[in-house]
């Protein structure tokens, strides 16, 4: 973990924030290291989808948000767009776009108003489109492709603008087991040229393969450390009631379902 | 493939434009008087006084009411084109109308109450009916003056009122319950007004149909400057619709100023909504079919798809103004009426397309 300051990507001072009148994140801090991969876990409703979107600046929140070391709110738009990218989860897309136009719209944070693209987004679209193995289909309609396709497409988009930090929510859903092993890939070689990849990761034992983690519960981050440490992964078979095992296998850490059921006390029963 | 995708969108652009340019001169024979009568008598030598007389009325057919209302026609089209093309960008629907914020209703209301105030001896204006027309251009243009203002004013109304109830722009499903209870609302009140005042009904119904029949050139002239306006400012504007299309988060974290671009997207779709309902009346469908007949064809990013959408929807109208004047003629229907029936074909043939075993959705 990096202490000096300049070494945090983003970094969350209390932040609380509410979905209509109902609160879902209560006081979050959180420094997020710099060129590192962090992968945000925890039960569902715990708030990871909005913690993202109030990093990423995309929902209103009490507390303050730093990006790059410099407060959110002093960004300029096209500024943090370039610096950050976002990607949604189930997010609707408009079935008529093109594959190539999607990708291109993660140039438009580049792009002066009304100027057509350079051969530089161009370039960074066709390089985006080919890390997601997405090229093929580029002239094809949105609509047309299945929702692994469509996942892959709308990842380019993230990495066509060529952000510093990279914030994603589920990014690998609908892809299957090669797709996924290629994204792992890919956002390792990001990290490795100093990218800062912050993902929300419902499959465990994916997440489990980033440098950091953050276990959230009930709106609130309940540990925050290196994959491999054992601190975290307690945290993690804790804040999913002990129904997952972590365990290392070739070398790779993995979470196993637990098939034991548990009673009211606490103490393991036979399973059923 | 890939090649064929990418100049779908210029070979459509470029038929349309071919279709424009054989509509126009086609609208200019079509009518009570065919071509056949009207050709000699345009070219007549003029020689005499019966035949100076009859090139005349045959010029004043031509270059007074049959031009200024094909070309009239050809621009309401591409206005309602366009709007359609923005309003389905907008609320990122395909099947949202240009219609929705209002207009529709707040014109109609517009119109119901300008005709209740002036009586109903204004209905000879509205109704569009062969020898009528020619009131418009001889002693009751101030007559109509006051009910395209009426209509414009009652769209632009509208609108605001849709957008105060929905407390500005930012929600889209908002914007859209908006549209339909002042729609509702306001239409409730132009029934009671036509209650109380039955002598405005038959002018109101030729408001209600549709009809470019007493497009003149001034009508003309404002719609074609309106939609050169509009279309720039929608060229303009077509990234944030663009951006908007991969959900409105996706589109901030673009860093897309989305309030005031949505601000000025929705003027433009009450001008070019609002002019186009005051110069023909409600004229259905034209603003929903042509953008999507557009993407049946090509899959085009809103910038283009503004301009293609516009050619669509003038070709769409210019061609439903001249079956409306040729299928019965002498007689002619509103063409309104038309559009309504031959869009409304299209949609449930949409709707069946979508839902069925081949369907997009």
């Amino acid at each position: 973990m990096a202490n000096a300051p300049e070494k945090i990507a983003i970094g969350a001072d209390g932040i609380s924030a509410s979905i209509g009148k109902s609160p879902i994140l209560h006081g979050v801090t959180l420094q997020l290291p710099a060129g590192r991969w962090t992968s945000i876990v925890g039960p569902n409703g715990a708030g990871k989808s909005t913690l993202l979107r109030a990093l990423a600046g995309l929902m209103p929140c009490s507390g303050s948000v730093h990006l790059l070391g410099r407060p959110l709110a002093q960004w300029h738009r096209g500024e943090r767009a370039r610096a950050l990218s976002w990607l949604g989860q189930n997010e609707v897309a408009a079935d008529d776009l093109m594959v190539y136009d999607v990708a291109m719209l993660g140039r438009l944070p580049h792009q002066p108003w009304l100027s057509p693209p350079s051969g530089t987004d161009h370039a960074a679209v066709e390089q985006a489109l080919r890390a997601t193995q997405a090229w093929d289909w580029r002239h094809r309609a949105l609509g047309q492709l299945s929702g692994g396709e469509r996942q892959r497409v709308l990842l380019a988009r993230l990495l066509a603008v060529q952000a510093q930090v990279l914030l994603m929510d589920e990014p690998l859903a609908n892809l299957d087991p090669p797709h996924q092993a290629d994204w792992l890939l890919l956002v390792r070689a990001l990290v490795a040229q100093g990218t800062t990849v912050v993902s929300v990761l419902h499959e465990v034992s994916l997440a489990l393969q980033a440098d950091d983690m953050v276990v959230m519960a009930a709106g609130r981050v309940l540990h925050h450390g290196a994959c491999d440490a054992a601190a975290t992964q307690a945290a993690l078979e804790q804040v999913f009631d002990h129904r997952i095992h972590v365990r290392q296998l070739d070398g790779m850490w993995m979470a196993l379902p637990s098939l034991q059921r548990k009673n009211n006390q606490g103490t393991k029963d036979v399973p059923a | 493939m890939s090649l064929s995708v990418a100049r779908r969108g210029r070979w459509l652009g470029w038929a349309l434009v071919a279709a424009s340019m054989l509509l126009v001169p086609l609208g200019t024979g079509v009518g009570s008087v065919g071509l056949e009568n009207l050709w000699p008598a345009l070219w007549g030598d003029g020689s005499d006084s019966a035949s100076r007389a009859a090139r005349d009325m045959a010029w004043q057919i031509v270059w007074d009411i049959r031009l200024p209302r094909t070309l009239g026609a050809w621009c309401a089209g591409a206005l309602l084109g366009l709007a359609g093309a923005v309003a389905q960008g907008l609320f990122r629907n395909p099947l949202a109308d240009p219609y929705l914020l209002g207009s529709a209703s707040g014109a109609s209301l517009g119109v119901a109450t300008a005709l209740a105030l002036m009586g109903g001896g204004a209905g000879m204006v509205g109704s569009a009916k062969g020898a009528a027309v020619t009131l418009v251009f001889s002693g009751h243009w101030l007559v109509r003056l006051g009910l395209t203002g009426a209509a414009f004013a009652g769209a632009v109304l509208a609108v605001l009122l849709t957008l105060a109830l929905a407390r500005g722009v930012q929600h889209t499903l908002r914007l859209l319950l908006a549209g339909v209870i002042v729609g509702v609302v306001l239409g409730a009140f132009t029934s009671l007004i036509l209650l109380l005042s039955p002598d405005s009904l038959q002018a109101m119904q030729a408001f209600l149909l549709g009809s470019t029949g007493f497009v003149g050139w001034t009508s003309c002239l404002l719609m074609a400057g309106v939609w050169g306006l509009c279309l720039v400012a929608a060229w303009a504007l077509s990234r944030v619709l663009d951006g908007l299309a991969l959900g409105e988060s996706t589109a901030h974290s673009l860093g897309l100023p989305l309030a005031p671009l949505r601000a000025a997207l929705v003027a433009v779709l009450a001008l070019a909504t609002g002019t186009a309902v005051a110069q023909t009346g409600l004229i259905a469908f034209v603003g929903l079919a042509a953008p999507h007949l557009v993407r049946a064809v090509a899959k085009v990013p809103h910038g283009r798809l503004m301009g293609l959408a516009s050619l669509m929807g003038a070709v769409l109208l210019a061609a439903a103004d001249l079956l409306a004047r040729g299928l019965i003629a002498p007689q002619e229907l509103p063409v309104g009426v038309l559009t309504a029936v031959l869009g409304g074909g299209y949609l449930l043939w949409l709707m069946h397309r979508r839902t069925g075993p081949g369907g997009l959705l």
